[in-house]
Protein backbone atom coordinates (compact mmCIF):
# COMPACT_ATOMS: atom_id res chain seq x y z
CA UNK A 1 0.00 0.00 0.00
CA UNK A 2 2.70 2.59 0.99
CA UNK A 3 4.87 1.43 -2.02
CA UNK A 4 2.15 2.35 -4.26
CA UNK A 5 1.23 5.51 -2.52
CA UNK A 6 5.15 6.57 -2.55
CA UNK A 7 5.14 5.37 -6.26
CA UNK A 8 2.35 7.73 -7.09
CA UNK A 9 3.79 10.70 -5.53
CA UNK A 10 6.97 9.84 -7.44
CA UNK A 11 5.04 9.85 -10.81
CA UNK A 12 3.11 12.67 -9.70
CA UNK A 13 6.34 14.84 -9.35
CA UNK A 14 7.76 14.00 -12.46
CA UNK A 15 5.02 14.72 -14.22
CA UNK A 16 5.53 17.90 -12.36
CA UNK A 17 8.77 18.20 -13.90
CA UNK A 18 8.35 17.58 -17.06
CA UNK A 19 5.24 20.09 -17.17
CA UNK A 20 7.82 22.46 -16.00
CA UNK A 21 10.29 21.89 -18.45
CA UNK A 22 8.12 21.93 -20.85
CA UNK A 23 7.12 25.56 -19.76
CA UNK A 24 10.49 27.07 -19.57
CA UNK A 25 11.79 25.52 -22.77
CA UNK A 26 8.44 27.15 -24.40
CA UNK A 27 8.84 30.11 -22.28
CA UNK A 28 12.45 30.75 -23.26
CA UNK A 29 12.03 30.06 -27.01
CA UNK A 30 9.05 33.10 -27.16
CA UNK A 31 11.45 35.24 -25.60
CA UNK A 32 14.21 34.18 -27.76
CA UNK A 33 12.18 35.33 -30.82
CA UNK A 34 10.31 38.55 -29.14
CA UNK A 35 12.56 40.85 -30.54
CA UNK A 36 11.72 40.00 -33.96
CA UNK A 37 8.04 40.05 -33.87
CA UNK A 38 8.71 43.57 -32.69
CA UNK A 39 10.63 44.28 -35.25
CA UNK A 40 7.93 43.01 -37.82
CA UNK A 41 5.47 45.22 -36.49
CA UNK A 42 7.83 48.05 -36.32
CA UNK A 43 8.07 47.82 -39.87
CA UNK A 44 4.03 48.01 -40.89
CA UNK A 45 3.66 51.49 -38.93
CA UNK A 46 3.96 54.45 -41.29
CA UNK A 47 6.31 57.35 -41.28
CA UNK A 48 4.08 59.47 -39.25
CA UNK A 49 3.20 57.20 -36.41
CA UNK A 50 7.25 56.34 -36.30
CA UNK A 51 7.51 60.27 -36.13
CA UNK A 52 5.39 60.46 -33.02
CA UNK A 53 6.79 57.45 -31.19
CA UNK A 54 10.76 58.17 -32.13
CA UNK A 55 10.19 61.85 -31.10
CA UNK A 56 11.25 61.32 -27.31
CA UNK A 57 14.60 59.41 -28.45
CA UNK A 58 15.19 62.22 -30.62
CA UNK A 59 14.22 65.40 -28.65
CA UNK A 60 15.77 63.32 -25.56
CA UNK A 61 12.78 63.95 -23.31
CA UNK A 62 11.52 62.50 -20.56
CA UNK A 63 9.03 60.56 -22.41
CA UNK A 64 9.50 56.86 -23.39
CA UNK A 65 9.62 55.26 -27.33
CA UNK A 66 6.20 53.88 -27.79
CA UNK A 67 6.14 50.27 -29.22
CA UNK A 68 3.18 48.54 -29.75
CA UNK A 69 2.65 45.17 -31.13
CA UNK A 70 0.26 45.83 -33.78
CA UNK A 71 0.51 49.92 -35.05
CA UNK A 72 -2.32 51.97 -35.28
CA UNK A 73 -2.65 51.76 -38.80
CA UNK A 74 -0.85 48.97 -40.61
CA UNK A 75 0.67 49.57 -44.13
CA UNK A 76 3.01 48.08 -46.65
CA UNK A 77 4.29 51.82 -47.39
CA UNK A 78 7.94 51.18 -45.72
CA UNK A 79 8.68 48.09 -48.24
CA UNK A 80 7.36 49.67 -51.13
CA UNK A 81 9.22 52.50 -50.55
CA UNK A 82 12.77 50.49 -49.99
CA UNK A 83 11.88 48.10 -52.98
CA UNK A 84 10.82 50.46 -55.41
CA UNK A 85 11.94 54.05 -54.28
CA UNK A 86 15.15 53.59 -52.76
CA UNK A 87 17.54 52.71 -55.63
CA UNK A 88 20.65 52.64 -53.04
CA UNK A 89 18.81 50.02 -51.23
CA UNK A 90 18.67 47.96 -54.18
CA UNK A 91 22.16 48.24 -55.27
CA UNK A 92 23.42 47.16 -52.26
CA UNK A 93 20.72 43.88 -52.05
CA UNK A 94 22.13 42.89 -55.23
CA UNK A 95 25.23 43.43 -54.26
CA UNK A 96 25.27 40.88 -50.84
CA UNK A 97 23.24 38.66 -53.46
CA UNK A 98 26.35 38.67 -55.63
CA UNK A 99 29.07 38.52 -53.77
CA UNK A 100 27.83 35.73 -51.04
CA UNK A 101 26.64 33.36 -54.30
CA UNK A 102 30.54 34.37 -55.48
CA UNK A 103 31.65 33.68 -52.02
CA UNK A 104 29.77 30.40 -51.17
CA UNK A 105 30.41 28.90 -55.03
CA UNK A 106 34.08 29.54 -54.23
CA UNK A 107 34.09 27.41 -50.51
CA UNK A 108 32.19 24.67 -52.25
CA UNK A 109 35.01 24.50 -55.02
CA UNK A 110 37.77 25.09 -52.57
CA UNK A 111 36.85 23.77 -49.18
CA UNK A 112 34.71 20.90 -50.15
CA UNK A 113 37.92 18.78 -51.23
CA UNK A 114 40.56 19.85 -48.80
CA UNK A 115 38.02 18.62 -46.17
CA UNK A 116 37.63 15.20 -48.01
CA UNK A 117 41.82 15.43 -48.34
CA UNK A 118 42.03 15.86 -44.44
CA UNK A 119 39.25 13.27 -43.79
CA UNK A 120 40.44 10.45 -45.50
CA UNK A 121 43.91 11.01 -46.66
CA UNK A 122 47.03 10.37 -44.28
CA UNK A 123 50.08 12.26 -45.35
CA UNK A 124 53.01 13.51 -44.14
CA UNK A 125 52.63 16.54 -41.96
CA UNK A 126 48.52 15.73 -41.72
CA UNK A 127 48.25 16.68 -38.32
CA UNK A 128 50.15 19.84 -38.22
CA UNK A 129 48.32 21.16 -40.98
CA UNK A 130 45.17 21.10 -39.74
CA UNK A 131 46.01 22.54 -36.40
CA UNK A 132 46.99 25.63 -38.57
CA UNK A 133 43.85 25.02 -40.15
CA UNK A 134 42.12 25.23 -36.60
CA UNK A 135 44.26 28.54 -35.73
CA UNK A 136 43.37 30.21 -38.95
CA UNK A 137 39.83 29.49 -38.41
CA UNK A 138 39.80 30.71 -34.90
CA UNK A 139 42.07 34.12 -35.84
CA UNK A 140 39.14 36.75 -35.68
CA UNK A 141 39.14 38.99 -39.12
CA UNK A 142 41.09 41.78 -36.97
CA UNK A 143 44.31 39.68 -36.72
CA UNK A 144 45.06 39.12 -40.46
CA UNK A 145 43.34 42.10 -41.74
CA UNK A 146 46.88 43.60 -41.90
CA UNK A 147 47.64 40.67 -43.64
CA UNK A 148 45.33 40.59 -45.96
CA UNK A 149 45.31 44.22 -46.68
CA UNK A 150 48.79 43.89 -47.82
CA UNK A 151 47.94 40.86 -50.85
CA UNK A 152 45.01 42.79 -51.89
CA UNK A 153 46.87 46.25 -52.20
CA UNK A 154 49.77 44.74 -54.36
CA UNK A 155 47.13 42.67 -56.47
CA UNK A 156 45.72 46.20 -56.91
CA UNK A 157 42.43 44.63 -55.45
CA UNK A 158 41.26 47.03 -52.66
CA UNK A 159 37.93 48.78 -53.04
CA UNK A 160 36.60 46.09 -55.22
CA UNK A 161 34.18 43.54 -54.47
CA UNK A 162 36.91 40.88 -54.98
CA UNK A 163 38.66 42.29 -51.47
CA UNK A 164 36.11 40.59 -50.05
CA UNK A 165 35.27 37.70 -52.12
CA UNK A 166 38.96 36.14 -52.25
CA UNK A 167 40.15 35.95 -48.64
CA UNK A 168 36.61 34.57 -48.02
CA UNK A 169 36.91 31.87 -50.25
CA UNK A 170 39.71 30.47 -48.76
CA UNK A 171 38.30 30.70 -45.05
CA UNK A 172 39.07 27.29 -43.12
CA UNK A 173 35.72 27.48 -41.39
CA UNK A 174 33.44 25.34 -43.61
CA UNK A 175 36.81 22.76 -44.15
CA UNK A 176 36.80 22.00 -40.35
CA UNK A 177 32.85 21.90 -40.05
CA UNK A 178 32.55 19.61 -43.27
CA UNK A 179 35.68 17.38 -42.16
CA UNK A 180 33.66 16.35 -39.29
CA UNK A 181 30.90 15.12 -41.38
CA UNK A 182 33.62 13.38 -43.84
CA UNK A 183 34.48 11.09 -41.06
CA UNK A 184 31.52 9.73 -40.26
CA UNK A 185 31.52 7.95 -43.49
CA UNK A 186 33.10 4.03 -42.72
CA UNK A 187 36.18 3.31 -43.57
CA UNK A 188 35.25 -0.11 -44.94
CA UNK A 189 33.04 1.62 -47.46
CA UNK A 190 35.87 3.67 -49.26
CA UNK A 191 38.10 0.63 -48.86
CA UNK A 192 35.36 -1.65 -50.64
CA UNK A 193 34.78 1.08 -53.75
CA UNK A 194 39.04 1.32 -53.64
CA UNK A 195 39.37 -2.94 -54.64
CA UNK A 196 36.35 -2.41 -56.98
CA UNK A 197 38.39 -0.11 -59.29
CA UNK A 198 36.80 3.39 -58.02
CA UNK A 199 39.31 6.34 -58.82
CA UNK A 200 39.71 8.39 -56.16
CA UNK A 201 37.50 11.09 -57.96
CA UNK A 202 34.71 8.47 -58.12
CA UNK A 203 35.02 7.97 -54.65
CA UNK A 204 35.10 11.87 -53.71
CA UNK A 205 32.38 12.15 -56.28
CA UNK A 206 29.64 8.94 -55.89
CA UNK A 207 30.47 8.28 -51.79
CA UNK A 208 31.99 11.45 -50.05
CA UNK A 209 29.34 14.13 -51.67
CA UNK A 210 26.24 11.97 -50.80
CA UNK A 211 27.46 10.85 -47.57
CA UNK A 212 28.79 14.09 -46.27
CA UNK A 213 25.69 15.81 -47.99
CA UNK A 214 24.15 16.72 -44.58
CA UNK A 215 26.97 18.51 -42.96
CA UNK A 216 27.54 20.25 -46.51
CA UNK A 217 24.55 21.75 -46.62
CA UNK A 218 24.78 23.00 -42.85
CA UNK A 219 28.48 24.35 -43.26
CA UNK A 220 26.80 26.33 -45.97
CA UNK A 221 24.11 27.40 -44.51
CA UNK A 222 25.72 28.42 -41.51
CA UNK A 223 28.27 30.57 -44.31
CA UNK A 224 25.41 31.81 -45.52
CA UNK A 225 24.95 33.57 -42.65
CA UNK A 226 27.73 34.79 -41.70
CA UNK A 227 28.67 36.05 -45.07
CA UNK A 228 25.30 37.71 -45.44
CA UNK A 229 25.95 39.64 -41.90
CA UNK A 230 29.25 40.55 -43.40
CA UNK A 231 30.53 43.39 -41.27
CA UNK A 232 33.74 43.45 -40.47
CA UNK A 233 35.23 42.90 -43.97
CA UNK A 234 33.67 45.28 -46.15
CA UNK A 235 34.22 47.90 -43.33
CA UNK A 236 37.80 47.40 -44.01
CA UNK A 237 38.64 47.02 -47.43
CA UNK A 238 35.45 49.16 -49.42
CA UNK A 239 35.75 52.84 -48.94
CA UNK A 240 33.24 53.52 -51.64
CA UNK A 241 29.17 52.76 -50.47
CA UNK A 242 27.56 51.43 -54.18
CA UNK A 243 30.13 48.49 -53.78
CA UNK A 244 28.48 47.75 -49.82
CA UNK A 245 26.69 44.76 -49.00
CA UNK A 246 23.60 45.54 -47.37
CA UNK A 247 24.70 43.95 -43.82
CA UNK A 248 26.64 47.63 -43.65
CA UNK A 249 23.74 49.89 -45.45
CA UNK A 250 21.42 48.70 -42.15
CA UNK A 251 24.45 50.57 -39.73
CA UNK A 252 23.83 53.58 -41.74
CA UNK A 253 20.39 54.28 -41.36
CA UNK A 254 19.46 56.61 -38.39
CA UNK A 255 16.70 56.27 -36.04
CA UNK A 256 14.52 59.13 -38.04
CA UNK A 257 14.01 56.43 -40.68
CA UNK A 258 13.34 53.61 -37.99
CA UNK A 259 10.20 52.24 -40.19
CA UNK A 260 12.60 52.30 -42.82
CA UNK A 261 15.53 50.41 -40.59
CA UNK A 262 13.09 47.97 -39.76
CA UNK A 263 11.91 47.42 -42.92
CA UNK A 264 15.39 46.59 -44.57
CA UNK A 265 15.90 44.49 -41.08
CA UNK A 266 12.97 42.40 -42.22
CA UNK A 267 13.78 42.22 -45.99
CA UNK A 268 17.68 41.03 -44.83
CA UNK A 269 16.11 38.69 -42.22
CA UNK A 270 13.46 37.22 -44.32
CA UNK A 271 16.14 35.41 -47.03
CA UNK A 272 18.05 34.71 -43.94
CA UNK A 273 14.20 32.78 -42.99
CA UNK A 274 13.45 31.45 -46.18
CA UNK A 275 17.12 29.59 -46.09
CA UNK A 276 16.72 28.68 -42.77
CA UNK A 277 13.87 27.21 -43.82
CA UNK A 278 13.99 25.74 -46.62
CA UNK A 279 17.34 23.97 -45.02
CA UNK A 280 16.46 23.83 -41.19
CA UNK A 281 16.65 20.01 -41.47
CA UNK A 282 19.77 19.51 -42.96
CA UNK A 283 21.44 22.20 -40.70
CA UNK A 284 19.95 20.49 -37.61
CA UNK A 285 21.62 16.75 -39.05
CA UNK A 286 24.47 18.72 -40.43
CA UNK A 287 25.43 20.44 -36.53
CA UNK A 288 24.61 17.21 -35.06
CA UNK A 289 27.30 15.53 -37.47
CA UNK A 290 29.59 17.88 -36.55
CA UNK A 291 29.59 17.54 -32.63
CA UNK A 292 29.90 13.26 -33.15
CA UNK A 293 33.62 12.92 -33.04
CA UNK A 294 34.35 9.62 -34.40
CA UNK B 1 40.31 4.66 -37.22
CA UNK B 2 41.81 1.70 -37.44
CA UNK B 3 40.12 0.75 -40.49
CA UNK B 4 40.94 4.42 -42.15
CA UNK B 5 44.53 3.44 -41.35
CA UNK B 6 44.49 0.24 -42.73
CA UNK B 7 42.64 1.39 -45.89
CA UNK B 8 45.66 3.61 -46.47
CA UNK B 9 48.14 0.65 -45.63
CA UNK B 10 46.77 -0.92 -48.61
CA UNK B 11 47.34 1.83 -51.07
CA UNK B 12 50.63 1.74 -50.12
CA UNK B 13 52.04 0.01 -53.70
CA UNK B 14 50.48 2.37 -55.57
CA UNK B 15 51.07 5.45 -53.34
CA UNK B 16 53.63 7.17 -55.67
CA UNK B 17 51.09 7.52 -58.06
CA UNK B 18 48.02 8.01 -56.03
CA UNK B 19 50.07 10.81 -54.10
CA UNK B 20 49.86 13.51 -56.56
CA UNK B 21 46.49 13.21 -57.49
CA UNK B 22 45.51 13.26 -53.71
CA UNK B 23 46.95 16.22 -53.29
CA UNK B 24 44.79 17.92 -55.80
CA UNK B 25 41.95 17.42 -53.66
CA UNK B 26 43.93 19.44 -50.74
CA UNK B 27 45.94 22.01 -53.47
CA UNK B 28 43.44 24.98 -54.15
CA UNK B 29 42.52 25.29 -50.27
CA UNK B 30 46.24 25.24 -50.02
CA UNK B 31 47.21 27.45 -52.21
CA UNK B 32 44.61 30.01 -51.52
CA UNK B 33 45.59 29.86 -47.55
CA UNK B 34 48.83 30.44 -48.30
CA UNK B 35 48.61 33.39 -50.58
CA UNK B 36 45.93 35.23 -48.31
CA UNK B 37 47.01 34.40 -44.88
CA UNK B 38 49.87 32.29 -44.09
CA UNK B 39 52.54 33.95 -46.45
CA UNK B 40 51.23 37.75 -45.65
CA UNK B 41 51.19 36.91 -42.27
CA UNK B 42 55.01 35.94 -41.79
CA UNK B 43 55.57 39.50 -43.64
CA UNK B 44 53.60 40.86 -41.01
CA UNK B 45 55.25 38.77 -37.92
CA UNK B 46 58.45 40.27 -39.85
CA UNK B 47 57.68 43.72 -40.10
CA UNK B 48 56.83 43.85 -36.78
CA UNK B 49 60.15 44.29 -36.06
CA UNK B 50 61.12 47.16 -38.24
CA UNK B 51 59.72 50.55 -38.27
CA UNK B 52 57.18 50.66 -41.29
CA UNK B 53 58.76 54.18 -42.00
CA UNK B 54 62.07 54.00 -42.32
CA UNK B 55 62.29 50.22 -41.94
CA UNK B 56 64.84 50.21 -39.53
CA UNK B 57 65.12 47.22 -36.85
CA UNK B 58 63.75 48.23 -34.16
CA UNK B 59 63.87 44.52 -31.95
CA UNK B 60 60.92 44.01 -29.75
CA UNK B 61 59.95 47.85 -29.43
CA UNK B 62 57.05 47.53 -31.24
CA UNK B 63 55.43 44.83 -28.81
CA UNK B 64 56.77 47.13 -26.17
CA UNK B 65 54.59 50.20 -27.15
CA UNK B 66 51.50 47.24 -27.64
CA UNK B 67 51.53 46.41 -23.80
CA UNK B 68 52.15 49.58 -22.68
CA UNK B 69 49.38 51.18 -24.91
CA UNK B 70 46.10 51.76 -22.59
CA UNK B 71 43.50 51.12 -25.11
CA UNK B 72 44.97 47.78 -25.63
CA UNK B 73 44.90 47.17 -22.34
CA UNK B 74 41.34 48.26 -21.51
CA UNK B 75 40.85 46.37 -24.84
CA UNK B 76 42.58 43.00 -23.69
CA UNK B 77 40.80 43.05 -20.38
CA UNK B 78 37.38 43.35 -21.85
CA UNK B 79 37.88 40.76 -24.18
CA UNK B 80 38.82 38.30 -21.28
CA UNK B 81 36.45 39.03 -19.61
CA UNK B 82 33.67 38.39 -22.23
CA UNK B 83 35.39 34.99 -23.07
CA UNK B 84 35.31 34.57 -19.72
CA UNK B 85 31.76 35.23 -18.36
CA UNK B 86 29.98 34.78 -21.95
CA UNK B 87 31.02 31.40 -22.38
CA UNK B 88 30.71 29.27 -19.48
CA UNK B 89 27.13 31.10 -19.12
CA UNK B 90 26.47 30.10 -22.78
CA UNK B 91 27.46 26.58 -22.29
CA UNK B 92 25.90 25.86 -19.25
CA UNK B 93 22.75 27.29 -20.81
CA UNK B 94 22.40 25.82 -23.35
CA UNK B 95 23.10 22.14 -21.65
CA UNK B 96 20.63 23.14 -19.32
CA UNK B 97 17.92 23.54 -22.34
CA UNK B 98 19.25 20.56 -24.12
CA UNK B 99 18.70 18.06 -21.03
CA UNK B 100 14.95 19.65 -20.85
CA UNK B 101 14.25 19.47 -24.34
CA UNK B 102 15.91 16.09 -24.61
CA UNK B 103 13.23 15.16 -21.74
CA UNK B 104 10.35 16.03 -23.60
CA UNK B 105 8.49 14.92 -26.39
CA UNK B 106 8.24 15.94 -29.91
CA UNK B 107 11.32 18.33 -29.44
CA UNK B 108 11.26 19.84 -33.25
CA UNK B 109 9.26 22.39 -32.74
CA UNK B 110 11.43 24.25 -30.22
CA UNK B 111 14.57 23.36 -31.47
CA UNK B 112 14.10 25.83 -34.61
CA UNK B 113 12.56 28.55 -32.32
CA UNK B 114 15.97 28.34 -30.61
CA UNK B 115 17.38 27.92 -34.38
CA UNK B 116 16.12 31.23 -35.65
CA UNK B 117 18.37 33.60 -33.47
CA UNK B 118 21.33 32.38 -35.86
CA UNK B 119 19.08 33.65 -38.99
CA UNK B 120 18.96 37.24 -37.55
CA UNK B 121 21.16 39.65 -39.05
CA UNK B 122 23.79 41.82 -36.63
CA UNK B 123 22.11 45.50 -37.94
CA UNK B 124 18.77 44.15 -37.01
CA UNK B 125 20.30 43.22 -33.46
CA UNK B 126 21.43 46.46 -33.40
CA UNK B 127 18.50 48.26 -33.93
CA UNK B 128 16.73 46.19 -31.52
CA UNK B 129 19.04 46.97 -28.48
CA UNK B 130 19.06 50.68 -29.52
CA UNK B 131 14.87 50.56 -29.18
CA UNK B 132 14.97 48.10 -25.78
CA UNK B 133 17.96 49.75 -24.13
CA UNK B 134 18.32 52.88 -24.79
CA UNK B 135 17.31 56.07 -22.24
CA UNK B 136 13.95 56.58 -23.55
CA UNK B 137 13.58 52.52 -24.35
CA UNK B 138 11.36 49.87 -24.03
CA UNK B 139 13.00 48.60 -20.81
CA UNK B 140 12.96 52.31 -19.04
CA UNK B 141 9.55 52.19 -19.74
CA UNK B 142 8.76 49.23 -17.89
CA UNK B 143 11.01 50.19 -15.18
CA UNK B 144 9.83 54.12 -15.30
CA UNK B 145 13.17 55.14 -15.07
CA UNK B 146 15.40 56.99 -17.72
CA UNK B 147 18.64 54.90 -17.68
CA UNK B 148 20.65 54.61 -20.80
CA UNK B 149 21.82 51.23 -20.26
CA UNK B 150 23.90 50.86 -23.39
CA UNK B 151 26.23 54.10 -22.27
CA UNK B 152 27.23 52.67 -18.74
CA UNK B 153 28.44 49.30 -17.17
CA UNK B 154 25.41 47.30 -18.22
CA UNK B 155 26.52 47.36 -21.63
CA UNK B 156 28.67 44.77 -21.17
CA UNK B 157 25.94 42.13 -19.98
CA UNK B 158 23.96 42.90 -22.68
CA UNK B 159 26.66 42.16 -24.94
CA UNK B 160 26.84 39.10 -23.26
CA UNK B 161 22.76 38.49 -23.36
CA UNK B 162 22.74 39.12 -26.94
CA UNK B 163 26.16 37.11 -27.39
CA UNK B 164 23.99 33.71 -25.48
CA UNK B 165 20.42 35.14 -27.33
CA UNK B 166 22.04 34.12 -30.75
CA UNK B 167 24.11 31.13 -30.03
CA UNK B 168 21.63 29.24 -27.18
CA UNK B 169 19.89 27.11 -29.98
CA UNK B 170 22.98 26.24 -32.03
CA UNK B 171 25.05 24.73 -29.05
CA UNK B 172 21.92 23.29 -27.69
CA UNK B 173 21.40 20.77 -31.17
CA UNK B 174 25.67 20.18 -30.71
CA UNK B 175 24.77 19.22 -26.88
CA UNK B 176 21.68 17.60 -28.13
CA UNK B 177 23.97 15.23 -29.98
CA UNK B 178 25.69 14.43 -27.75
CA UNK B 179 23.29 13.55 -25.49
CA UNK B 180 21.59 11.23 -28.44
CA UNK B 181 24.69 9.09 -28.58
CA UNK B 182 24.66 8.31 -24.60
CA UNK B 183 23.30 4.44 -25.12
CA UNK B 184 19.98 4.15 -22.74
CA UNK B 185 21.54 1.14 -21.54
CA UNK B 186 24.16 2.47 -19.80
CA UNK B 187 21.57 4.98 -17.83
CA UNK B 188 19.22 2.48 -17.31
CA UNK B 189 22.17 -0.16 -15.71
CA UNK B 190 22.70 2.83 -13.54
CA UNK B 191 19.54 3.08 -12.58
CA UNK B 192 18.88 -0.84 -11.42
CA UNK B 193 22.56 -0.04 -9.13
CA UNK B 194 20.18 2.18 -7.64
CA UNK B 195 22.35 5.74 -8.69
CA UNK B 196 19.57 8.63 -8.28
CA UNK B 197 19.32 11.33 -11.40
CA UNK B 198 21.60 13.51 -10.38
CA UNK B 199 24.33 11.17 -9.42
CA UNK B 200 23.89 9.27 -13.14
CA UNK B 201 24.30 12.66 -14.44
CA UNK B 202 27.80 13.70 -12.91
CA UNK B 203 29.05 10.15 -13.42
CA UNK B 204 27.24 9.12 -16.53
CA UNK B 205 25.84 12.03 -18.65
CA UNK B 206 28.44 14.47 -18.40
CA UNK B 207 31.78 12.26 -18.91
CA UNK B 208 29.97 10.95 -22.19
CA UNK B 209 29.76 14.15 -23.27
CA UNK B 210 33.28 15.56 -23.02
CA UNK B 211 33.58 14.15 -26.50
CA UNK B 212 31.43 16.93 -28.17
CA UNK B 213 33.06 19.75 -26.00
CA UNK B 214 35.52 20.55 -28.19
CA UNK B 215 33.28 21.26 -31.01
CA UNK B 216 31.34 22.62 -28.93
CA UNK B 217 34.07 24.82 -27.39
CA UNK B 218 35.74 25.80 -30.51
CA UNK B 219 32.48 26.58 -32.33
CA UNK B 220 31.72 29.13 -28.95
CA UNK B 221 34.81 30.67 -29.00
CA UNK B 222 34.70 31.48 -32.71
CA UNK B 223 31.65 32.90 -32.25
CA UNK B 224 32.44 35.07 -29.35
CA UNK B 225 34.83 37.02 -31.70
CA UNK B 226 31.73 37.50 -33.93
CA UNK B 227 30.27 39.63 -30.84
CA UNK B 228 32.07 42.85 -32.20
CA UNK B 229 29.15 43.27 -34.79
CA UNK B 230 26.96 44.24 -32.31
CA UNK B 231 29.34 46.59 -30.50
CA UNK B 232 30.50 48.36 -34.00
CA UNK B 233 26.82 48.80 -35.13
CA UNK B 234 25.58 50.02 -31.91
CA UNK B 235 29.12 52.07 -30.86
CA UNK B 236 31.16 52.60 -33.38
CA UNK B 237 34.47 52.85 -33.31
CA UNK B 238 34.91 53.73 -29.85
CA UNK B 239 31.98 52.36 -27.64
CA UNK B 240 31.36 52.50 -24.12
CA UNK B 241 34.13 51.55 -22.17
CA UNK B 242 33.35 47.79 -20.86
CA UNK B 243 32.64 46.78 -24.43
CA UNK B 244 35.65 48.66 -26.04
CA UNK B 245 37.05 44.93 -27.39
CA UNK B 246 40.09 44.01 -28.77
CA UNK B 247 38.87 44.12 -32.67
CA UNK B 248 38.04 47.91 -31.71
CA UNK B 249 41.26 48.40 -31.19
CA UNK B 250 43.19 46.34 -33.99
CA UNK B 251 41.03 48.30 -36.32
CA UNK B 252 41.09 51.59 -35.11
CA UNK B 253 45.27 51.23 -35.52
CA UNK B 254 44.28 49.90 -38.88
CA UNK B 255 41.91 53.66 -39.83
CA UNK B 256 44.78 55.79 -38.21
CA UNK B 257 47.28 53.50 -40.62
CA UNK B 258 49.59 52.77 -37.13
CA UNK B 259 51.00 49.70 -38.90
CA UNK B 260 53.87 49.13 -36.18
CA UNK B 261 51.49 48.62 -33.69
CA UNK B 262 49.10 46.79 -36.07
CA UNK B 263 51.72 44.39 -36.85
CA UNK B 264 52.98 43.33 -33.27
CA UNK B 265 49.27 42.90 -32.13
CA UNK B 266 48.38 40.52 -34.69
CA UNK B 267 51.26 38.71 -33.94
CA UNK B 268 50.32 39.04 -30.06
CA UNK B 269 46.95 37.66 -30.53
CA UNK B 270 47.51 34.72 -33.01
CA UNK B 271 50.69 33.10 -30.94
CA UNK B 272 47.86 33.63 -28.07
CA UNK B 273 45.06 31.53 -29.52
CA UNK B 274 47.17 29.62 -31.79
CA UNK B 275 48.75 28.31 -28.43
CA UNK B 276 45.29 27.95 -26.67
CA UNK B 277 44.00 26.50 -29.53
CA UNK B 278 47.26 24.15 -29.88
CA UNK B 279 46.51 23.37 -26.10
CA UNK B 280 42.60 22.30 -26.75
CA UNK B 281 43.55 19.81 -29.22
CA UNK B 282 46.53 18.10 -27.03
CA UNK B 283 43.72 17.99 -24.21
CA UNK B 284 41.11 16.45 -26.69
CA UNK B 285 43.98 14.13 -28.16
CA UNK B 286 44.85 12.88 -24.98
CA UNK B 287 41.23 12.52 -23.69
CA UNK B 288 40.89 9.90 -26.58
CA UNK B 289 43.61 7.18 -25.38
Amino acid sequence: MRDSNGRRIRMGINMCLKIVSRCCVAGVGILVCAPLLLLLSGSLADGIEWNRRIQPLLRDSQEYIEWKWIPDYPTLENYKELLFYAPDFLVLFWNSVRMSFCILTGQFLVGVPAAWAFSVYRFKGRGVLFSIYIVLMLLPFQTTMLAKYLVLDGMGLTDSQWAVILPAVFSTVPVFLIYRGFQGIPGELLEAAEMDGAGQWDIFRRIGLPLGESSITAAFVIGFFEVWNMVEEPLAFLKSMPLWPLSLFLSQVGPQQAGRACAASAVTLAVSLFVFGMFRDSLEQGIVASALKM
Amino acid sequence: MKLRRHWSCTLRNRRELRRAKRFLFLLPSLVGVSCFVLLPFGQVTVSSFFTVLTGKFVGLRNYGEVFQNAAFGLAAANTARFIAVGIPLLLAGSLGLALMIHGISKPDKYKYLYLLPMAVPAATMALVWKLLFSGQGFLNRILGTHVDFLGQGSAFFILVGSYIWKNLGYTMVLWLAGLKSISDGILDAAKVDGAGKVKSFFLITLPCLKGSLFTIFVVSLLNSFKAFREVWLVGGAYPQRDIYMLQNVFYNWYVNLEQDKLAAGAVISAVILGTVSLLLQRLWDSGDR
